[in-house]
């Protein structure tokens, strides 16, 4: 097999994994911002949120197994395993390491949602919003090609992109939990949602 | 993808709605419940949202041709505040002194 | 009526001490005497006084069934209830047939452990225990005290024994209720201090001595506490009495005519108009046929020259601030319908307020975890029938035929009905 192979597959499933970790994120964000229109309902975020999770670990597979089969590269399996234990770029790796370990938590934690209860599953998937932006510095620092105009401009827009996201979930005014105590004690009003919000 | 929902009056789950067969009954742990509506959207046969986007579930249990689309939204809910329930058959269980033996609505002046 | 809760001393001697309380009744049943008291309160048809009238013998009969731990007892005298004072009276006057109940509740379930939750805000009931405590040598269980917050939900079950475990008095999901897992998990007797009163009477009398009280269907006596009368205040009654009768008694006219209506049970109970209510029987069964509700025994009658509705809409307004806020459909539904309320009160009604209260009273019961929002809304239900010409009245911004609607301020605050 040419190594060059390895090398390409390295490549290409790290970007694509960015790309759909980044689409993940901002669905994430969406959803507890309950966004919605007209063609796309609120279930549909919260069911690509999860299943384009599922799909972004396979190409995460891809990317480290090649990464450490390929002979081109000194990458053993500790450098995968350990974060530094890397000879190549020790750092930049590591924070793909680290970011791996938090993306793995939050999926098994999310699989495991009915047995574990939804406290434990949400204090854990805090952890998420520190995975992304490792993510996000392993492929600036770590890549091969990431000063390239193509990748520059595929990660410039998934920092757009989640940062959107992110400013779009802290302004929609915060879940209806945040308001019961308010709305109880008579200081703030129990406004109705607009009917075309509850009809599907 | 519409249906038509007639409100029916709502089913408790730890006490049925009348006596009965055993059945599967969805039901809401209204605390965690936050109002999200997504169990709506991919239910609106049993299930229909008030003003304030919370949910309102038909009585009568989950008939089987829909235990799928409910198994659907029992997994969509973000907070897990919706599960699916076997209630054995049972007689009714209430009190006299209160409302509990009485919806208010079927109650005569 | 021979009184049977408040025999002995009159009111005002205060609480009974000890040697009166046993010169009067002996001393109580307890071991396998407590156990086998259990078929006897099944015989006596003694119903729960707390508001759900749930069958007491029952009750103790399911909790010493339960796997889980030894049980533990529950005393409810948190009274959230504005309009209700009889289990303060209660502790107050009688606490030793307080505490005869309580132990023989423990005897008979089994449990070793009895938790006393009595409202922060009843002084006189609190330091009658603690002497009555004192004065006992027969406590063969721990027993400890608990201060109730005083809302109107802390003295719901699941509450109490949150507030037990975690002082939290706030209700919580049920399953499991806690006569299956409470206090610490284990198997958990909730019971109101007047049931446990009553039992302590059929202990040592048996249940054929209940039954020669109540003149309909359900046997015994019963606490009530009277508002808008001229003798306000907690009278013990013959179940069945009518209300007609017990207006007599305590001054609160002679014929239907001298009150419009009367609320029965509670802020989660029903009204009634005079008219039809005058001869109805004080009696669970017959209440809830009428419409209304035993509930916590409270009696309160709405003179001829106040406005139903705006009774009603303070009613509302209180329950919706008493909301433990944790369900969205309680918290926003009794708000939303609260604020029509008030604006139908004062004269201000939007086009739609009573057709929305209507609609929004219909989805609202059962949406909760606690049956807080079913009883404000049972109470709204049968207001709107009993008033139902004056809510008419008030949404058409006409004239309020019995107060000037100038003189009705829409301040939220707590005062009572009459």
């Amino acid at each position: 097999m040419s190594p060059q192979i390895l090398w390409f597959a390295t490549r290409g499933a790290g970007i694509v994994s960015l790309i759909l970790f980044s689409a993940v994120a901002c669905l994430g964000l969406l959803a507890v911002a309950r966004t919605q229109s007209a063609r796309w309902p609120r279930f549909l975020t919260v069911e690509l949120h999860r299943n384009l999770a599922l799909l972004s670990i396979v190409f995460l597979g891809i990317h480290i197994v090649t990464a450490v089969v390929d002979p081109f590269t000194s990458l053993g399996i500790g450098a995968a395993l350990v974060p530094l234990a890397s000879s190549y770029r020790p750092v930049p790796v590591a924070f793909g390491v680290v970011s791996v370990y938090l993306v793995l938590a939050v999926i098994v934690t999310s699989l495991l949602r009915e047995r574990i209860g939804h406290q434990v599953w949400r204090a854990i998937h805090w952890a998420s919003y520190a995975a992304w932006p490792l993510a996000v510095e392993h492929t600036l620092t770590a890549g091969s090609d990431s000063w390239s105009f193509w990748m520059l401009a595929v990660q410039g827009t998934c920092i757009v992109a989640v940062s959107a996201a992110l400013v779009h979930r802290l302004t929609s005014g915060g879940t209806n939990r945040s308001r019961l105590a308010a709305v109880t004690g008579g200081t703030a009003d129990p406004v109705a949602v607009d009917p075309a919000w509850r009809n599907q | 993808m519409t249906a038509t929902f007639r409100p029916r009056p709502t089913a408790r789950p730890d006490r049925p709605a009348g006596p009965g067969p055993a059945r599967t009954e969805l039901v809401v742990d209204r605390i965690a419940c936050d109002g999200f509506g997504m169990c709506a959207e991919l239910l609106p046969e049993l299930i229909e949202l008030d003003d304030w986007g919370y949910p309102i579930v038909a009585a009568g249990g989950v008939p089987d041709q829909l235990l799928d689309h409910a198994r659907r939204a029992v997994a969509v809910c973000p907070v897990l505040a919706l599960r699916l329930a076997r209630i054995p058959a049972a007689p009714v269980e209430r009190g006299n002194a209160g409302w509990h033996g009485n919806r208010p609505s079927s109650v005569r002046g | 009526m021979e009184p049977r809760l408040f025999a002995g001393p009159p009111a005002g001697s205060g609480p009974e001490p000890l040697a009166d309380h046993r010169a009067r009744l002996g001393s109580r049943p307890s071991g396998a005497a407590a156990a086998a008291t259990v078929p006897t309160l099944e015989a006596s048809g003694l119903l729960g006084r707390g508001g759900a009238g749930f069958p007491v013998g029952r009750k103790w009969r399911s909790v010493a069934g339960q796997a889980g731990g030894r049980p533990v007892v529950l005393v409810n005298a948190a009274e959230g209830e504005p309009l209700s004072s009889k289990d303060r009276t209660l502790l107050r006057l009688r606490p030793h047939l307080v505490l005869d109940g309580a132990l023989l509740a423990a005897d008979a379930v089994g449990a070793d452990r009895i938790a006393l939750y009595i409202g922060t805000a009843q002084r006189d009931a609190q330091a009658s225990i603690r002497r009555a405590l004192a004065e006992r040598r027969d406590l063969n269980v721990a027993i400890d005290l608990h201060a109730a917050p005083d809302t109107y939900v802390a003295g719901e079950e699941s509450a109490a024994v949150h507030f037990v475990n975690e002082a939290d008095a706030r209700p919580t999901v049920t399953p499991p209720r806690p006569y299956e897992r409470g206090v610490g998990g284990r198997p958990t007797l909730v019971q109101n201090v007047e049931s446990l009163a009553h039992a302590a009477l059929i202990g040592r009398f048996g249940d054929g001595w209940f039954r020669e009280l109540g003149r309909d269907v359900t046997p015994g006596s019963a606490l009530v506490t009277i508002s808008g009368a001229a003798r306000d205040g907690v009278r013990e009654i013959e179940i069945g009495t009518t209300i007609g009768e017990l207006a007599e008694q305590a001054g609160a006219g002679t014929t239907a005519r001298d009150r419009q209506a009367v609320l029965l049970g509670g802020y989660f109970g029903g009204w009634l108009s005079t008219e039809r209510g005058w001869d109805v029987p004080l009696d669970p069964i017959a209440l809830r046929a009428a419409g209304s509700a035993f509930g916590a025994g409270v009696v309160a009658f709405l003179g001829n020259d106040r406005c139903g509705v705006r009774a009603t809409s303070r009613i509302m307004d209180y329950m919706a601030g008493q909301s433990a806020a944790q369900c969205g459909p309680c918290v926003f539904g009794l708000r939303a319908i609260a604020d029509a309320t008030a604006r139908l009160a004062t004269g201000r009604p939007e086009r739609d307020d009573l057709e929305r209260i209507q609609r929004w009273s219909q989805q609202l019961a059962g949406r909760g975890a606690c049956r807080h929002p079913d009883g404000a809304v049972g109470q709204l239900l049968s207001s709107l029938r009993v008033f139902g010409s004056e809510w008419e009245v008030h949404q058409r911004r006409r004239p309020c035929t019995r107060e000037r609607v100038a003189a009705i301020t829409p301040a939220r605050n707590r005062e009572q009905v009459a």
